[in-house]
């Protein structure tokens, strides 16, 4: 902190305690539950997993049972060559070879040379249909953010029923993204654009 | 007779910019109560609690602000403090040199554009870019957000096509999907090659000293991946008491502003990137910003700054919907820039002393506020202090001889008494062009002035029997 940062610090502080020891009276800290903004309407289903579903599908998601269906999509799109883990290497060498080429560097010198990425997440939120991933558990921001898909592979264990328990887990990750959906604008004449900067397609699959 | 300012510039907006403000913001108010009502049973009672955990937090202010620096600093993380925007400016640049530093990459913040650091970092030959694709336009357009959430809902996709190409990024056609693809293309590079990531914050934990950001385009995410160094600029009332505390403002925060659930994006950020993470910060700065805000604070106004700038205040307003944001004249537009923008103005206060008087004190901007803010009230207390330092008000009619009539209950008495008298004038024939004007068109109903006060004494003889 250099010194006129410093002496400001010092100056903020002193103003801000001057005038709140001038309250008449404090606002207390309100009591409130963990669940105060839970959202019944969406959590209609039997099991976490079917509520994240329905919710990640709302979100425009793209939600696959199994590594088939998710090879089957990668064709079709012809979707050829993509990041994936290195830690997931194992699984999807040998269910997306040799049709589709994997790689397990994500080069940021050719960040368009993957048409998507395969990285594991941290979690989910079934209230939101939202994919947690934190610099933990993700192996490379870019990874899972540059390439047009994106493939977040999540234990199903790791389902947090709301935002509020997902915020209670949140632990000392210097960098927790929650993705609610592919990326998106609206801001020109409000029409809604999908895939701006990150993802134009959020998929998921459950392991 | 003289005109307010805001009341000029509406009289001049052309047809297509007053549709596009009015109907977006109707169709955003619309989407806002549907995302409200529909998850919740009492969605008011979410907006109250909000409101009482900002309001705590201001009262609380220096703790809170304490309590953050330590945990940001636990986090790895170098606090600064800025007194004013030319403190926050300088202290940005001198970060910059420290690290040799010439290609910055932004996202969207309100706090940037107060110090505006934008025109700042260009001057001091530092290639800076808005990420925000609606912030990005605004910059290569010269312009100025006129929404503080769709900073460019004043222009269309023609004038946008032609800035793209007049800045030299080719379109095929002006469809916004082309505009969002060129975008996405010209930015990547941009990203990579930044040294330094600069952002606001939405939220700041002083539990845990978690940055929280939120965007829907994902630019936030990328200009964290792409460069080495990240400066967050926090205005000081940015800070909550905890981390639970999200969640309320969370769920709020999308709902109020696009009528989302969640907003796409929301990073917690606690610190410099991970050791085993290839991408991100290295190194990374919170500036703490003053910049009038504690003046606020020591005003009667204080509560303005609860504000977690989700802009729903602005869709509601039907001045800001007849007038646009840039009607304004100031970072921070409709209801909430109308309080804010005088209220931090200072010393230049009587410049924008006129804003607080684009009104109609319909309430509503209170009613959808989900910190609960009571911006009628402060409004007329802005009002009360243009007048008790007795600064011109354009357009305000002369309001002496009420002000007489209202406060002395006699001449009220004798002033209704002897107006019966109008029942008794020829108004159609009297020679004045104004009054003619009206009175040619339609009749003036019998003066009966006094009848409700006789009412209410014979009324009143009543109910003591």
């Amino acid at each position: 902190m250099t010194d006129s940062s410093s002496d400001t610090r010092k100056a903020i502080l002193e103003r801000v305690r001057k005038s709140t020891s001038l309250l008449p009276e404090k606002t207390p800290y309100p009591d409130y539950p963990n669940d105060v903004a839970r959202s019944a309407p969406h959590l209609q289903e039997e099991n976490p997993l079917e509520n994240f579903r329905k919710n990640f599908e709302t979100a425009h998601g793209i939600f696959f049972d199994t590594v088939s269906k998710l090879k089957e999509y990668l064709l079709k799109e012809n979707f050829r060559v993509g990041f994936c883990d290195p830690a997931l290497l194992d699984i999807f060498h040998s269910a997306l070879a040799p049709e589709i080429e994997l790689t397990t560097t994500f080069d940021r010198s050719r960040i368009d040379v993957c048409a998507f990425g395969i990285t594991r997440a941290a979690g989910a939120i079934a209230e939101t249909g939202t994919i947690i991933l934190n610099d933990e558990t993700t192996c490379t921001r870019l990874g899972a953010l540059a390439p047009w898909v994106h493939v977040a592979i999540i234990s199903p264990k790791l389902i947090h029923e709301t935002i509020g328990d997902a915020i209670s887990a949140l632990g000392k990750d210097p960098n927790t993204i929650w993705a609610t959906g592919p990326s998106k604008t609206a801001d020109v004449e409000g029409i809604l654009i999908e895939g701006v900067h990150g993802p134009g397609v959020q998929a998921c699959l459950f392991i | 007779m003289k005109t307010q300012p805001i009341d000029q510039f509406a009289a001049h907006l052309s047809h297509e910019v007053h549709t596009s403000v009015r109907d977006s913001s109707v169709k955003r108010t619309a989407q806002r109560k549907d995302a409200l009502w529909k998850d919740f049973e009492d969605p008011n009672a979410l907006r109250r609690l909000a409101g009482q955990i900002k309001q705590h937090t201001l009262d609380h202010l220096d703790t809170y602000i304490e309590k953050a620096e330590s945990a940001l600093k636990a986090n790895g993380a170098q606090v600064h403090f800025a007194a004013d925007a030319e403190h926050a400016q300088k202290l940005i640049l001198e970060l910059l040199h420290k690290r040799n530093a010439t290609r910055v990459v932004k996202t969207k913040s309100m706090a940037t554009e107060e110090i505006h650091l934008g025109p700042f970092l260009e001057k001091n030959g530092v290639e800076s870019f808005e990420t925000d694709l609606g912030e990005f336009i605004v910059q290569i357009d010269n312009d100025h957000p006129s929404h503080i959430v769709t900073p460019i809902i004043h222009k269309n996709r023609k004038q946008i096509a032609r800035s793209f190409e007049k800045f030299g990024i080719p379109l095929p056609n002006d469809d916004p999907e082309s505009i969002t693809k060129a975008a996405r293309i010209f930015m990547r590079q941009k990203y990579l090659d930044a040294d330094v990531a600069i952002t606001g914050a939405n939220f700041l934990s002083a539990e845990s000293g978690k940055i929280v950001l939120v965007t829907n385009e994902g630019n936030a995410r990328f200009c964290l991946a792409g460069g080495s160094m990240h400066i967050a600029l926090v205005g000081i009332e940015k800070v909550v008491p905890k981390d639970r505390d999200l969640t309320v403002f969370l769920n709020l925060l999308a709902r109020s502003a696009t009528g989302q659930q969640l907003t796409v994006y929301t990073e917690f950020i606690g610190g410099p990137k991970g050791a085993t993470q290839p991408d991100g910060p290295q190194e990374m700065h919170v500036i703490f910003l003053d910049n009038g805000r504690t003046e606020v604070l020591e005003s009667d106004c204080r509560e303005i700054l609860r504000c977690i700038r989700c802009g729903a205040c602005l869709n509601v307003c039907p001045v800001y919907r007849q007038a646009s944001g840039h009607a304004y004249r100031s970072v921070y537009p409709g209801p909430l820039g109308a309080v804010l923008s005088p209220a931090l103005a200072g010393s230049h206060f009587a410049a924008l002393a006129d804003l607080p008087k684009a009104s109609s004190l319909c309430g509503a901007c209170n009613e959808v506020c989900p910190v609960d803010i009571p911006i009628p009230d402060l409004l007329l207390r802005l009002r009360n202090r243009a007048k008790e330092e007795r600064l011109p008000s354009p357009g305000t009619p002369p309001l002496g001889g009420w002000a007489l009539l209202a406060t002395r209950p006699f001449v009220w008495r004798m002033a209704m008494l002897s107006t019966q008298l109008l029942n008794l004038l020829p108004l159609h024939h009297l020679p004045l062009p104004g009054l003619k004007s009206w009175t040619d068109r339609r009749t003036l109903p019998e003066w009966r002035g006094g009848e409700f006060r006789k009412w209410m004494k014979a009324r009143k003889g009543k109910s003591n029997d």
